[in-house]
């Protein structure tokens, strides 16, 4: 159904003869059809869990509103466009994106942006575990992870490149687990709060910003408070975590003709 | 402190001087630089690994590269491999690294099978002057016929996409960066022009490649590299990585040095820094994990690509395969122990997994114990050598089989099992620019396509033999089987009966 020319709308919370939901491949389908019709502009409506929402989608135009809980891998090797969720996503939200933007008015859950290369995800509350994993960048250009609040253990971990904020608001203690940025051996991470040594996974260390570290954190922020209308405390400290090295694997071989 | 001790050369090149005309080939020829010219002479440095270069190159034929005699003494227990080892981790405290396939001599059961053919009673069928069938399908069987309304068979109403092949034979996932930009495109080339299907590997597919799509298949791994949307919606079907037969349960590691700017722009990575594939996906803990990633990727193909899972042949493959195809698997790749590697650790490499005969053995009676083996492609691949092992390991189970090293010797790789040091003389495992430009794309090409069409001569020939006309009617086909090794253990797991044994 169409709400007017430029918008479709569609209702994933239509029940068949059964009284089930839209199946995800029913759409997904609806979601591709409309994109190769031109129309760009979509909400969902009701969504309950479906999976896979506008995986390998993307064009600039493209913006895609996600009303209620979209289910695991949404956005999945997406390249352009926005997402915007208005609820919470689950696991594996933004897996392999390329470009584009999410933003989640909500939670996401673990493994947050798994080998992203490119695009924004914004979140405004928390995340789970392994947020950021292997993400890469490529000609200069990583992927940006905010998450507004909280997240659990392993944040970074392998990480190759691109930016992870994680702000910790309303968070007492520290924002992030255990384990941060274990095996990273590119990118960055900025945690706003508390963050101690012990923290820090193999392969990870602390750091101060430098300007440029200073200005992206504070270009991320802005993001933030345009994207979820926050007034962020800039009094309290950013840290940074970086890679010890880029070579993690340098002197564990060893080559000689047996 | 100085802790290192000289592990003893392994290899000796000799010159015949007589022969020698002192022309220097051989000098440029050895990328190892285990040759110098000094006092009018070719000299012989420490260095040489026996890649054969300068004895092929040498237009006297005055080399000849020999394992040098004077070694270590000869101990039953401790071989010289084993000393050399020790020698090397004493010095360097590092895990040894080595590449191609496993290097120990427990394995070959291939070799202990003996293949049938028709006498009196089945006739046998001479394949140049009657039919014999080669051509093979990838993919999820459909299970249904749909017939249409005028009573035809319908083959476009099947649901699940299928690729043909000409040969049961895929040329296996062979990542840019484990070899050159020359290499991949002849092995692309020659899949293309033999309708058969070549691995991308893990590595992205280089733009220039996209012309070869047709004839693709998609890895994604555990470290996506250069997974897009249009990498997985230009190929003909995709495959994910959970593991590799050299070396199972391990990642990748490709070296800063070889990510240059060829291989950053495929991978998509940045330039000079150590190319990670994590140990596992990282989505994937369970089956169900895995069901995700094959829907994802059927979602992101739009249904239009078999989506495949490819493992480690690893000692609980049976019950893993089921799972693999429960979740949705169009076509499952089995990788025995002895499979190639461009890079891996040597104890993995030599004691980790499984040999692809028992493996694909266990998977085809596991599948068909569940009722699953007719909704799943198998293809096995580790080490098929030659087209003997080729029609061995369709017999015992797989429909199409996967080979690497054998197109790589076909290219000019001598096995030398340096790939992981990036300086293949023949220009095949190299990111060095001057060494790449040795492989002639072309003329490599055409010797791949050679060695394939030689093996579906000879499958023909030996189907011919048997008097079975259709390719699919040899796929498990363990009648046509008999076991003459030395342990009767495996023949039973194998399902095989003993050489001497008939069935009427």
């Amino acid at each position: 159904m169409k709400d007017d020319n430029s918008t479709v709308v569609i209702d994933a919370g239509e029940r068949n003869q059964l009284g089930h939901p839209l199946d995800y491949r029913e759409l997904n389908r609806r979601i591709r059809k409309a994109l190769s019709e031109g129309q760009e502009r979509i909400v969902l409506m009701n969504v309950m869990g479906q999976r896979y929402i506008a995986s390998a989608t993307g064009s600039p135009g493209m913006r895609i509103e996600i009303h209620g809980t979209p289910g695991n891998d949404l956005g999945a090797f997406l390249n352009g466009g926005t997402l915007e969720v208005f609820g919470n996503a689950q696991d594996v939200t933004a897996n392999t994106m390329n470009e584009g933007r999410i933003v989640v008015h909500g939670n996401s859950g673990d493994i947050t942006g798994l080998a992203a290369r490119g695009g924004t995800l914004l979140v405004k509350g928390n995340s789970g575990y392994r947020v950021g994993i292997h993400i890469k960048e490529f000609e200069g250009s990583g992927p940006s992870l905010v998450i507004g609040g909280f997240v659990n253990d392993y944040l970074g971990e392998y990480m190759a490149g691109g930016t992870i904020l994680v702000m910790g608001i309303n968070c007492p203690e520290s924002p992030v687990g255990l384990n941060v940025g274990a095996g990273m051996h590119g990118g960055r991470i900025f945690v706003r709060g508390g963050l101690e040594g012990h923290q820090l996974g193999p392969g990870a260390c602390l750091a101060e910003l430098d300007e440029r570290d200073a200005a992206a954190a504070e270009d991320l922020i802005s993001q933030y408070e345009a994207a979820f209308a926050a007034t962020v405390d800039r009094t309290v400290p950013l840290r940074k975590v970086m890679p010890l090295d880029s070579r993690p694997f340098r002197g564990h071989y060893d080559s000689t003709t047996i | 402190m100085r802790t290192v001790i000289k592990v003893p050369e392994k290899y000796l090149p000799l010159i015949d001087r007589e022969a020698c005309i002192r022309c220097k080939r051989c000098i440029k020829s050895c990328s190892y630089n285990a040759l110098e010219f000094k006092d009018d002479k070719v000299r012989v440095k420490d260095g040489c690994v026996s890649c054969l270069r300068c004895v092929i190159d040498c237009p006297t034929s005055a080399i000849t590269v020999v394992e040098r005699p004077s070694s270590y003494a000869p101990h039953a227990v401790f071989s010289p491999e084993i000393r050399r080892s020790i020698m090397a981790q004493a010095n360097s405290g590092g895990v040894l690294l080595s590449s191609c396939g496993a290097n120990a001599e427990y394995m070959d059961i291939f070799n202990d099978i003996l293949l049938d053919a028709a006498q009196v009673t089945n006739p046998s069928i001479d394949p140049l002057r009657e039919p014999v069938e080669t051509k093979t399908y990838l993919g999820r069987r459909p299970g249904k016929v749909v017939v249409d309304e005028d009573g035809k068979i319908d083959l476009d109403a099947s649901e699940t996409p299928i690729v043909v092949m000409d040969m049961p034979i895929m040329i296996g996932h062979i990542s840019l960066g484990s070899i050159s930009y020359n290499a991949q495109a002849a092995l692309f080339r020659a899949a293309t022009e033999l309708n058969i299907l070549a691995g991308t590997g893990e590595g992205g597919l280089h733009n220039d490649f996209y012309c070869h799509s047709k004839n693709l298949c998609a890895e994604v791994a555990s470290g996506r590299f250069g997974v897009t949307s249009q990498y997985l919606k230009e190929v003909s079907c995709v495959d994910i990585k959970i593991g590799q037969g050299a070396k199972p349960g391990h990642g990748g590691h490709l070296p800063g040095e070889k990510v240059q700017k060829l291989i950053s722009e495929t991978r998509m990575i940045p330039l000079g820094t150590d190319a990670l594939s994590p140990y596992p996906h990282h989505d994937i803990y369970s089956i169900e994990d895995l069901q995700q990633l094959i829907s994802v990727l059927k979602e992101s193909t739009e249904y239009r690509v078999p989506v495949g899972v490819k493992i480690a042949a690893v000692h609980n493959v049976g019950a893993i395969a089921s799972g693999i195809v429960r979740a949705g698997a169009d076509f499952l790749t089995i990788d025995g122990l002895r499979g190639g590697t461009g890079s891996a650790p040597r104890v993995i490499r030599d004691h980790a997994g499984m040999p692809i005969e028992i493996a694909v053995s266990a998977v085809d009676q596991r599948l068909q114990e569940e009722g699953l083996r007719d909704k799943v492609t198998l293809c096995a691949s580790g080490s098929i050598r030659t087209a003997a092992d080729m029609i061995k390991c369709i017999a015992l189970g797989a429909d199409v089989v996967g080979v690497c090293t054998s197109a790589m010797v076909a290219m000019g790789c001598t096995v030398c099992q340096q790939c992981h040091r990036g300086a293949c003389s023949w220009g095949i495992a190299t990111q060095i620019p001057e060494l790449a430009n040795r492989l002639d794309t072309e003329v490599a090409a055409q010797r791949v396509i050679n060695m394939f069409h030689a093996w579906n001569e000879e499958l023909k020939e030996i189907m011919g033999a048997m008097g079975i006309d259709s390719v699919e009617s040899l796929v498990g086909n363990r009648d046509r089987l008999r076991y003459i090794g030395p342990n009767p253990r495996i023949a039973e797991i194998l399902d095989v009966k003993h050489s001497g044994e008939g069935w009427g």
